[in-house]
C-alpha cells in the first residue's frame, strides 16, 4: 500500500493516470470505516482533500450558478455564504453525522460513494446538478441523474476524479427532510429534497434511500406543477395527498437491516407532503 | 502549505506534527488510522478508541484546527497538518477552563468519553461563545457518553461560557 498526498489538481490527475483505479481518499469518513473494519485493503491511496482547486467554490451571480469544489466539506456547506445560496444543501449537511464527520466529509466524496442514502444526493438530484469530472487527458460533465448507475456504482473511470459539482442558485423554496432512528449520527431510512423553481413554475422532488439510486419523482412533480397555486403560494390538501401518493409510487424501497420497504414507502409519502406544505404554506380555500 | 506536491513516498516512515512537535512514525502499516498511530506508535493514550467508525467521538482531535475523529483520518494523509490531541491542550496539572468545569460539574464518571468531549467542548465554545442548550446538544452529538446522561456535561459547557463572559467583560460586574 502506498499513500500519496496531492496538493494540486495536476498532481492528482497525473497520479491517477499512472495509477488508474487508485483509491481516492477525501474526507475518509466512508473509506476509513471500511479499512478499520478490515473490509478493504486499499493498495494505492491518493489523498485529494488538500488539493487547492477542489477546496474552492465559485458563485456566478449573473449566470445564477454555484460551482462547488469536490473537497468542500459539509461543515462549509452548513455555513454562510454557501448556506444561503443552496439552503437545501445546508439542511442536508446539518443532518450528516456529527460535527466531527461534517468537518471531514466532502460533497465530492458523497457523490463518489454514490450510496442511495447519501444526504447530499437528493439535493443535487432535485437541482439537476452537473458533476464535473477530469482525467489527465480530458474533462467531461455528467448530469447528476446519469452519474450513479446503481448502489455505490458510478460512471467514473479509474483515471478520473470528481472535480466539482455545479448547481443553479434558485430563488424559490427548497428543503430537505429525512427520517432516521435519531437526529444525529444517522443514515437516512428515507430522505427527500423538494426545490421550487418559481420562474419555471416547477416543483422538483428527489427521493433518497428508497431505491438503488436517487429517484426523481416525475409524476409527483407534474401533479404539483398543475395543482399548486404559485401566485398565492398555496396548495390544497387534496393535491398534497396526490403528490405524496405519486412520490410513493415512484419509490422502489427494499427490506434491509435498517428498515422495511413498507415503512420506507410510508415515510417517503410523509416527507414529500411535509416538504410541499413547507414550500406552499398558505392555507388553500 | 508548500506549493510543491509532497508525495508520501514511504508510508512505513513519516513525520506527523502533534502538539507542536515533529514526531517520527516508524514501521507503520499505511492503512493505519491517526488514532492508532497516536496511541500505538506515539504513546499518546488520551484519545480513546471504541467504535473505529466515527460514531462515538472518543478519538476527537484537531487536524489543522478542525475537530475530527482520529479513527477516520488516514495517518499517512495527515503529514504536514497540525494535529492537537487532548495531551496538547494543557500541561499536566494545569487544566483548561473546560477541563476544570467538567470536574466541578461532575461531568466525568467512567472518564472514557471525557477526552473527546473536552476536545469537542473547546471546539464548540471557540465557534460559539454563547451556545444555547440545544446548540450544545447538537454540537456534542458526535460524542457518546454512556454514564452521565449528558446533563452535567452540558452544565459544564454552560459554566465555561458564563465564566468566559465574566472574564472578558469585567466592566459589567462593577
Amino acid at each position: 500500500m502506498s499513500v500519496t498526498v496531492a496538493y494540486s489538481l495536476d498532481h492528482a490527475l497525473s497520479h491517477l493516470a499512472t495509477h488508474p483505479g487508485a483509491t481516492v481518499l477525501a474526507g475518509g469518513t466512508d473509506l476509513m470505516v471500511e479499512i478499520n473494519g478490515g473490509h478493504r485493503g486499499a493498495s494505492t491511496v491518493l489523498c485529494v482533500n488538500r488539493v487547492r482547486e477542489l477546496r474552492s467554490w465559485t458563485h456566478d451571480p449573473s449566470a445564477g450558478m454555484l460551482r462547488i469544489g469536490a473537497a468542500i466539506t459539509y461543515a462549509q456547506l452548513m455555513d454562510e455564504p454557501l448556506a444561503s445560496l443552496v439552503p437545501a444543501l445546508a439542511q442536508a449537511a446539518r443532518t450528516v453525522g456529527s460535527p466531527q464527520i461534517r468537518n471531514a466529509a466532502t460533497l465530492g466524496g458523497n457523490v463518489g460513494t454514490a450510496s442511495p442514502a447519501g444526504d447530499g444526493l437528493p439535493v443535487l438530484a432535485a437541482l439537476d446538478a452537473v458533476v464535473h469530472l477530469a482525467s489527465a487527458s480530458a474533462t467531461r460533465d455528467v448530469p447528476f441523474a446519469q452519474f450513479a448507475t446503481g448502489p455505490k456504482r458510478t460512471v467514473l473511470s479509474g483515471d478520473e476524479l470528481i472535480v466539482a459539482v455545479t448547481v443553479p442558485v434558485l430563488q424559490g423554496y427548497q428543503g430537505y427532510a429525512k427520517v432516521g432512528v435519531r437526529n444525529a449520527m444517522v443514515i437516512a431510512t428515507a430522505s427527500a429534497c423538494l426545490a421550487v423553481d418559481p420562474t419555471e413554475r416547477a416543483v422538483r422532488l428527489a427521493l433518497g434511500s428508497v431505491g438503488p439510486v436517487i429517484i426523481r419523482a416525475a409524476e409527483a412533480e407534474a401533479i404539483a406543477a398543475q395543482g399548486v397555486d404559485f401566485q398565492r403560494g398555496s396548495v390544497s390538501p387534496a393535491v398534497a395527498h396526490e403528490f405524496a401518493a405519486a412520490a410513493q409510487r415512484a419509490s422502489q424501497p427494499i427490506d434491509d437491516h435498517r428498515s422495511s420497504a413498507a415503512y420506507r414507502r410510508h415515510a417517503i409519502g410523509v416527507l414529500a407532503q411535509r416538504l410541499l406544505f413547507r414550500a406552499f404554506p398558505e392555507v388553500h380555500s | 502549505m508548500n506549493e510543491a506536491d509532497v508525495p508520501v513516498a514511504s508510508p512505513e516512515m513519516f513525520t506527523l506534527h502533534v502538539n507542536g512537535r515533529a514526531s517520527e512514525v516508524r514501521d507503520s502499516w499505511s492503512g493505519e488510522s491517526l488514532l492508532y498511530v497516536l496511541r500505538e506508535r506515539l504513546g499518546l493514550l488520551g484519545s480513546k478508541g471504541a467504535c473505529e467508525q466515527g460514531e462515538c467521538g472518543s478519538c476527537s482531535v484537531l487536524v489543522d484546527g478542525a475537530l475530527v475523529c482520529g479513527c477516520l483520518v488516514l495517518a499517512a494523509s495527515a503529514v504536514g497538518a497540525e494535529i492537537v490531541t487532548i495531551e496538547g491542550i494543557a500541561p499536566v496539572g494545569a487544566p483548561t477552563d473546560v477541563q476544570q468545569a467538567f470536574v466541578d460539574a461532575g461531568a466525568v464518571q467512567c472518564g472514557f468519553c471525557t477526552p473527546g468531549l473536552i476536545m469537542a467542548a473547546h471546539s464548540l465554545l471557540a465557534a460559539n461563545a454563547e451556545p444555547t442548550e440545544l446548540q450544545i446538544r447538537e454540537e456534542l452529538s458526535g460524542n457518546v457518553c454512556r454514564c452521565t446522561g449528558y446533563g452535567r456535561i452540558i452544565e459544564a459547557v454552560q459554566r465555561v461560557a458564563v465564566q468566559r463572559r465574566g472574564d472578558s467583560s469585567p466592566g459589567e460586574q462593577l
